[in-house]
């Protein structure tokens, strides 16, 4: 077990700089998630860590050890890839032994342990097989066998779920937090997915562009975003961004509506109002020209257009509700569920 | 159900493939056909008469020293070849793969002994060897070695097999990078992350990998020793000093076309084309089938 620290991290191919300064501390023990969207860095930093890919500027430690220059071999951590990279001549016993026979582990020593993490994963009838020979979560609970015989330091998860079918992802996702939670070795996972974001990570790295935009557990993400990226980013459906005047307290829409919320900001920003927090009141100051709604059975969810505007606007709302295309509908939204931003630097505006 | 499409009958498809039939015909068909022919007939020391014998020339070679020999020989020569430039295309395949910056320099380098015809290859080195001139036993003389392939079977010997393979590495190594290529990079990254270093993955992994590529050239390269290093050695050697370098086709092109035993000649080219019909069914048999692993 031991903390990760990233310390100014600087990723650079040729000239184009993809990891901006990276900065972050990861606890013993923690369950870290990166998560952004394509491109955004966040395999590249997890290969760094890996030692798959070199650091351009910089400083990695993994417990007290700097491991900059350290061959992945001697940085203790394991990983999973996202097309698990099982050896496909070697047997399922072989693929999760390999690591320990290098290591010249004895063989009761390695039998015990395969069988150990076998049993874990419940795959013990399958040790004899070739990958081939094996279903997509299966080879997918073998790669986590081969990660976990190994007793790292470090696990390093890259999208492992985005190959398997969504049934197989939600049942996969739970399983990894569990055994994570009952190994408690301390995690990176890499995903593109918010929800397997928000539900297996103690904290969430959001990566955009190679620059961090937030790093805190998904409740603060949810509940304060620091950035426009990730108000829209974090939550589903995601949150409805208004351009509104601020000043003394008041929020004007474009349309004129006032709302009251707005800190202590002042001038043009944009207001974030996520679909959830819309609550529907006849003389809410929110008023939406309705456009279509899509059911979802345990709730509702409203798309419209501000009215007298072109601001899209979704309004999530429990249990069946319908009326006419065109109708108009009021909504209120409480001061603590409004989020201001700066529409120039994106960043939130503090209360 | 699958619907035929039928086209009306006409005489274009046949003349599209008649140039390519008829080349097989003069080219392959009816030489071989009058080998066939001419194997089983015996000619007088003067050429006047032929008499039909049967299979009187086979038994000859089935009790033939020299053409025993010969065999033997051919089998050392191809075994040499097929191992010396597969495991030369192997390492260099091997590390072609890992270079990132001027990969493709480095390729069309390796590949161009290919391009190099046989008879020069065998001139290439018949050039480095030569016993007086070359720059090779001048250097050997150096370490206590003296090279006169013209004198020494051995050393013969050993020179063909080096200017066979070294013009067969450039074909090998094209087909091992291709191979080593299609391994998924992540595979080897996880070999890494486990802790083997890059000779190790090379031993545990690229190697086996890559076994199907194995099978497959190792027939080819069976069947480039046993019939296409003709020239290679006719420039080299010319199958001496003292027939240590004569193997199977020079030995049909000697007693033919030099010793004039065109019945003897003619079977022992028989017995090759048997011999490349079955390197050719093991090829189309077991490499289609991928090995397993």
């Amino acid at each position: 077990m031991a903390s990760i620290t990233l310390k100014d991290l600087v990723k650079t191919y040729g000239d184009v700089e993809v990891l901006h300064h990276v900065d972050g501390a990861i606890e013993d023990g923690e369950f870290i998630v990166i998560v952004g969207p394509s491109g955004c860095g966040k395999s590249t930093l997890l290969r760094m860590v890996a030692g798959l890919e070199t650091v351009t500027s910089g400083e990695i430690r993994i417990g007290e050890k700097v491991v900059n220059q350290l061959e992945p071999a001697d940085r203790d951590i394991a990983m999973v890839f996202q097309n698990y990279a099982l050896y496909p001549h070697m047997s399922v016993r072989e693929n999760m032994a390999y690591g320990l026979k290098i290591r010249k582990i004895g063989k009761a020593e390695i039998e015990r342990r395969v069988q150990e993490a076998a049993d874990i994963l419940e795959i013990g009838p399958y040790l004899d097989r070739k990958p081939r020979q094996l279903s997509g979560g299966q080879r997918q609970r073998v790669a986590m066998g081969r990660a976990i015989v190994r007793n790292p330091q470090v696990f390093l998860f890259d999208e492992p779920l985005s190959n398997l079918d969504a049934k197989l992802r939600v049942q996969m996702r739970l399983e990894i937090r569990k055994l994570q939670q009952r190994l408690g070795v301390t995690s990176i996972y890499v995903t593109h997915d918010q929800v397997e974001a928000m539900t297996l990570g103690d904290r969430l790295m959001v990566l955009n562009g190679g620059y961090v935009e937030q790093f805190g557990t998904p409740i603060e993400l949810y509940d304060r975003p620091a950035t426009l990226f990730v108000a829209g980013f974090i939550g589903s459906p995601s949150m409805n961004f208004l351009p509104a005047t601020a000043g003394g307290g008041a929020l004007i829409l474009g349309n004129g509506a006032s709302l009251q919320g707005a800190g202590h900001a002042s001038g043009s920003v944009t207001l974030g109002i996520r679909p959830e927090h819309l609550l529907p009141d006849e003389n809410g100051p929110i008023r939406v020209s309705v456009q279509l709604f899509e059911q979802l059975g345990a709730n509702t969810l409203v798309h419209g257009v501000l009215e007298g505007t072109e601001t899209d606007v979704v309004a999530s709302l429990p249990g069946h509700v319908s009326a006419d295309p065109g109708t108009i509908m009021g909504f209120t939204a409480p001061a603590k569920d409004l989020h201001v931003f700066d529409p120039a630097t994106g960043r939130r505006v503090e209360e | 159900m699958l619907k035929r499409v039928h086209f009306p009958t006409s005489l274009l498809p046949y003349l599209l493939v008649a140039p390519q039939v008829i080349i097989t015909l003069v080219f392959f068909v009816w030489p071989a056909s009058q080998a066939v022919y001419q194997s089983f007939l015996i000619e007088d020391a003067f050429g006047i008469s032929t008499e039909f014998v049967w299979f009187e020339n086979f038994i000859y070679l089935a009790t033939d020293e020299q053409y025993l020999d010969s065999f033997g020989r051919t089998i050392f020569f191809s075994v040499c070849v097929a191992v010396l430039s597969m495991s030369a295309a192997l390492i260099l395949a091997g590390f072609a793969d890992r270079i990132v910056r001027g990969a493709t320099t480095y390729r069309t380098l390796l590949i161009w002994p290919y391009a190099v015809a046989p008879v020069l290859a065998g001139a290439l080195w018949v050039f480095m060897f030569n016993p007086t001139l070359g720059i090779f036993p001048y250097l050997l003389e150096f370490v206590g070695v003296d090279w006169n392939h013209y004198l020494n079977g051995s050393q013969a010997m050993m020179l063909v097999i080096f200017a066979a393979a070294w013009k067969q590495i450039a074909y090998n190594f094209l087909f091992y990078l291709a191979a080593m290529q299609s391994i998924p990079r992540s595979l080897i990254e996880a070999a890494a992350i486990d802790g083997a270093g890059p000779l190790r993955r090379f031993r545990d992994h690229i190697f086996p990998l890559v076994s199907p590529t194995t099978f497959f050239l190792l027939v080819i390269n069976a069947v480039y020793a046993f019939f296409d290093t003709f020239g290679i050695i006719h420039a080299v050697t010319q199958g001496g000093p003292a027939n240590a370098t004569t193997i199977l086709v020079y030995k049909v092109f000697n007693d033919g076309f030099v010793g004039l035993d065109l019945g003897g000649s003619a079977a022992q080219s028989v017995i090759l084309m048997i011999l490349v019909i079955a390197m050719t069914v093991v090829q189309f048999r077991y490499v289609e089938r991928k090995v397993e692993y």
